[in-house]
């Protein structure tokens, strides 16, 4: 059976050498990072080539992407957010089609590895902590003081407050993280007992195994919800955090 | 090419040794980072500083278009409802200068009929007046010829009678008296 696990490794393609201690290696994960930046660019540079003012198809795919993250950014960060509008989309779009690209058959998912899910995680946070001090410096800690709140509760809410801040990188990066590794796990384990059926148990083994294929093609399906959905749910809450940031004082 | 990242660092792992956890294999984070960095750098990039104004300047040319042509649309709407409103007074005032000239016309025609036929009348009435003076003269003509004739015949009778001629006042006398019964 093939393993389950084999999918996640990084294969190297070449090394750059060792900085500081470690080797700095291109694998097939920067492979696939670089090929979700090209393919971005390449389709909103070519969708929009025309300039049409009435769209094809690929502009409107490309319009309808600005739109919804615009229309994303504005209904949880306000018209202010829209300054981070950049910062969300190149967001969104990597992580939908990194997520995406972990959906075709020999292809790698990075989003499935923590250190890149908690790199965007970090990056979000990181930003909400830079952009609150520059703007409101120190009034940014007001978001850790809720006003109206009784005196002596003050403490436990702060408190609260606090580890819910930093709680948000690791719930950002591992729901991510997750989503993507279990899923692909259960979908291989799936598509593995359809091959260890039909070689294990001959004839009956394969008409066994059609229900690990049903359940395996039910699950690509579910797959491709996650990929997209995770994508989603990562943007959404990368636009509420910034909110944060935006207006302290709730 | 097909081997896990730790062969690259040159141990190859021993038969049957299970590697790490591919995504939890520390060793591999720096340069995943890296390039990690490297690539969503570029993507921000290029998001931030070509594509993006460009979805945007699209859409925004869109808007601008639709609100232009929807501006011009309405301006052609009141021009037109304007168009017709003037039709519909220019039509009204042509309808009451029409009712205006054959009242006009109607009213210029009854008076100069009614001129025509008073004048008539008038001449008539001269002419009947005159008819009237002139019959009246003859009829007092003829009644004083009468009354001369009278006398005369009166005269001509009593010579003829009494074979002298009456004097002529008794006559006019005798007339007179004749006349009064």
């Amino acid at each position: 059976m093939a393993d389950p696990i084999h999918q996640f490794e990084l294969k190297p393609i070449f090394s750059l050498g060792r900085i500081g201690g470690s080797e700095i290696v291109f694998t097939n994960a920067s492979l696939f990072m670089f090929g979700a930046v090209a393919l971005v660019t390449l389709l909103t540079m070519l969708a929009t080539r025309n300039r049409a003012v009435v769209p094809g198809r690929l502009q409107s795919l490309v319009e309808m992407s600005y739109e919804f993250v615009a229309s994303t950014v504005r209904s949880s960060a306000g018209n202010e957010g829209m300054r981070f509008f950049p910062f969300v989309f190149s967001l969104f779009m990597f992580i939908l089609i990194l997520n995406l690209f972990g959906m075709i058959p020999g292809g790698f998912t990075v989003t499935s590895h923590i250190i890149i899910t908690f790199a965007l995680a970090a990056l979000v946070i990181g930003t909400v902590i830079v952009y609150g001090f520059w703007k409101h410096g120190l009034h940014f800690l007001h978001l850790f003081v809720p006003s109206g709140v009784p005196v002596y509760i003050l403490p436990l809410v702060t408190a609260i407050e606090v580890i819910s801040f930093l709680s948000r990188p690791i719930s950002l990066s591992v729901r991510l993280f997750a989503n993507m590794l279990a899923g692909h796990i259960t979908l291989k384990v799936f598509a593995g007992f359809i091959g260890m059926l039909a070689s294990g148990l001959g004839a009956l083994g394969w008409v066994v195994g059609v229900l690990p294929l049903a359940m395996t093609i039910a699950l690509t399906g579910l797959e491709f919800l996650v990929a997209v959905l995770q994508a989603y749910v990562f943007t959404i809450l990368t636009c509420i955090y910034l909110n944060d940031a935006l207006h302290p004082g709730h | 090419m097909a081997q896990p990242i730790v062969t690259s660092t040159g141990a190859t792992p021993p038969a049957g040794a299970k590697a790490a956890f591919p995504p939890f294999q520390t060793e591999t984070f720096a340069s995943q980072l890296l390039w990690f960095a490297i690539s969503f750098g570029l993507l921000y990039y290029l998001m931030a500083k070509v594509a993006l104004p460009r979805v945007g300047a699209i859409l925004e040319e869109r808007s601008n278009r639709i609100a232009k042509n929807l501006e011009e649309a309405q301006r052609l709407k009141e021009e037109s409802e304007a168009a017709a409103a003037a039709y519909e007074k220019s039509l009204n005032e042509a309808r009451a200068k029409a009712k205006a000239i054959a009242q006009e016309t109607r009213d210029a025609l009854l008076a100069e009929s009614e001129a025509k036929r008073k004048a008539l009348e008038a001449e008539l009435a001269q002419k009947i007046a005159a008819s009237e003076a002139a019959i009246s003269a003859r009829t007092a003509e003829a009644m004083a010829s009468v009354r001369g004739i009278a006398a005369d015949a009166a005269a001509a009778i009593v010579e003829r009678l009494t074979g002298q001629s009456p004097e002529r006042a008794a006559v006019e006398a005798a007339l007179n008296r004749a006349l009064a019964h």
